[in-house]
């Protein structure tokens, strides 16, 4: 009985949530159909609707989306793993943590971005400079979080550990790789939000394909509606990442509390 | 433990043990001079009120801190594994399942699987976690994942265990439920016990001998008997006119100290 009204109410709540987005371009598609606005500037969602059905067909919106994710990942997995390790040694050696430090807090506040015109020097215009971009910002939050993850170990475990002989392999191994775990998941989440937003940003500038160089060649051509697809196609890439780490975390820390 | 005769503990000698601190504001004397013989085998009860240094004492006897002057020895000659702790909080690996924790101890010290795996086994029987061989700590209850840190401490067979408070998180009921278990693994396992509490009633059920500390810096003060025989029915016990001088006698050593402890932390 309360059980039956808890779903219903977790069912009405969910239907709430969807509500107002709903509603806004119920409103939107309103507005625009009563006149209001330039269709030109201002598409309406049908329109963003036919437009993204358009250039799936067209195999564009697919192409792109492969690639742009393509850049996204691999940059996230060349910035995220040697973030990990650096970060972890960070900890565990002192002398590394000093020559890191004072790194770090010089580069981790320049924006990416602006790297970008000395990246493309360096690797010209190929897949290699998008790739770099990404890895750099991503390399930062995961590198801040494995160490601070890693520093800041409940001491009992340290204890227990040196109180049963564990080498320092197993110290790292066993104790402070896994006690490092949840904070360096977090850092991996932020890193692949930034990785989404550079990755894009790097497109407009410096690329010939990618949603990124959709959304920018869109504006170029006054196409409206074609930005916006870029625009909500990111989103919903976002979104399933993000649902997809979610799934990963749970996998990998299973013992952490929900 | 099943698979071999568990070996009897060991002796510790302590001999002019002190302990100072660097710090800002100068150095503090957390322990001046200990002198302590602990016999093999024996339950060695240490009560002393808060901030006497009993729990850096123990630490020292661990291995986990360095002494400032004095030595100790343990008598553990042909001993794989010298000392296993216990800890207040029970210091489970939250990533690793019950287990894998019991197993820690013998894993560190490159015992293989095949031949861990029939000792953590008979380690969790004894504590009856053997149900729970796949949960991880936050799934258990306090007095669960203390077992558990019990069963960690046994099953490597160490000369000497050291516990600090292990049962002072836990309520009434489960504390007197794990003394009793506590009691009967050391009956027939013999090993040699430092037991560090702020519960008289404790060092009285579990204790073959207790130390009153001093107040800061800490000192033992003094060793009291506890003339109570084997095996140990703890509640019977309670309520025996022994029980109730001896707990009265302790407590007047302990008074004054706390008292004293008292006083310094308001002047402080």
């Amino acid at each position: 009985m309360s059980m039956n009204e808890a779903a219903k109410q977790i069912r009405q709540e969910r239907l709430l949530y969807l509500l107002s987005p709903i509603g806004l371009l119920v409103l939107w598609q309103l507005a625009i159909m009563a006149g209001l606005g330039d269709r030109r500037f201002v598409p309406a969602p049908s329109d963003i609707v036919e437009r993204f059905w358009l250039l799936c067909v067209s195999g564009e919106l697919p192409w792109d989306t492969v690639v742009t994710l393509w850049r996204i990942v691999a940059g996230f997995l060349v910035g995220a793993i040697p973030g990990v390790a650096l970060g972890l040694a960070m900890a565990m050696w002192r002398s590394v943590r000093i020559i890191v430090d004072p790194l770090i807090a010089a580069l981790f506040p320049i924006p990416k971005l602006a790297l970008m015109p000395l990246i493309l020097l360096a690797f010209g215009f190929g897949e290699t400079s998008k790739v770099v971009v990404v890895a750099i910002g991503a390399f930062f939050p995961v590198i801040v979080n494995a160490y601070a993850g890693a520093a800041n170990i409940e001491k009992i475990y340290i204890d227990v550990a040196r109180n049963y002989g564990a080498t320092p392999w197993i110290m790292f191994a066993k104790v402070v790789f896994y006690g490092a775990l949840p904070l360096i998941f977090a850092g991996l989440r932020v890193a692949l939000a930034i990785s989404f937003i550079i990755g894009t940003a790097a497109e407009f500038i410096a690329a010939k394909s990618g949603i990124g160089y959709l959304i920018w060649s869109s504006w170029e051509l006054l196409q409206v509606d074609a930005m916006f697809v870029g625009i909500v196609t990111i989103g919903l890439l976002g979104v399933i990442t993000s649902t997809l780490f979610v799934e990963v975390e749970r996998k990998v820390i299973p013992w952490k509390a929900p | 433990m099943a698979t071999e005769p568990a070996r009897k503990g060991a002796k510790i000698e302590i001999a002019g043990l002190r302990k100072v601190f660097e710090t800002p504001r100068g150095s503090v004397e957390a322990i001046s001079t200990i002198d302590l013989q602990i016999k093999p085998g024996e339950f060695f009860c240490i009560v002393g009120p808060s901030g006497c240094g009993k729990s850096t004492l123990l630490r020292i006897l661990a291995g986990l801190e360095k002494q400032s002057a004095g030595t100790i020895s343990v008598d553990s000659a042909g001993w794989p594994v010298e000392n296993a702790m216990v800890f207040q909080e029970s210091g489970l690996f939250p990533w690793m399942s019950v287990e894998e924790n019991v197993g820690f101890g013998l894993m560190t010290r490159g015992v293989s699987p095949a031949e861990r795996a029939p000792r953590v086994e008979a380690a969790m029987r004894l504590v009856g976690l053997s149900q729970f061989r796949r949960h991880f700590p936050h799934q258990l209850s306090g007095g669960m994942r203390q077992r558990g840190a019990i069963a960690r401490a046994f099953v490597t067979d160490p000369a000497v265990l050291y516990m600090d408070e292990p049962f002072a998180a836990l309520d009434a009921q489960n504390r007197t439920i794990l003394q009793e278990e506590l009691i009967r693994i050391w009956e027939t396992t013999r090993k040699t016990v430092v037991y560090i509490t702020h519960s008289i009633d404790e060092a009285l059920f579990l204790g073959d001998r207790i130390a009153v500390m001093t107040a800061h810096p800490g000192r033992i003060k003094e060793i009291l008997d506890v003339p109570f025989p084997h095996p140990r029915n703890l509640m019977a016990l309670s309520v025996t006119p022994t029980f109730g001088e001896l707990k009265l006698k302790i407590w007047h050593v302990l008074e004054e100290e706390v008292n004293r402890a008292r006083a310094t932390e308001d002047a402080v």
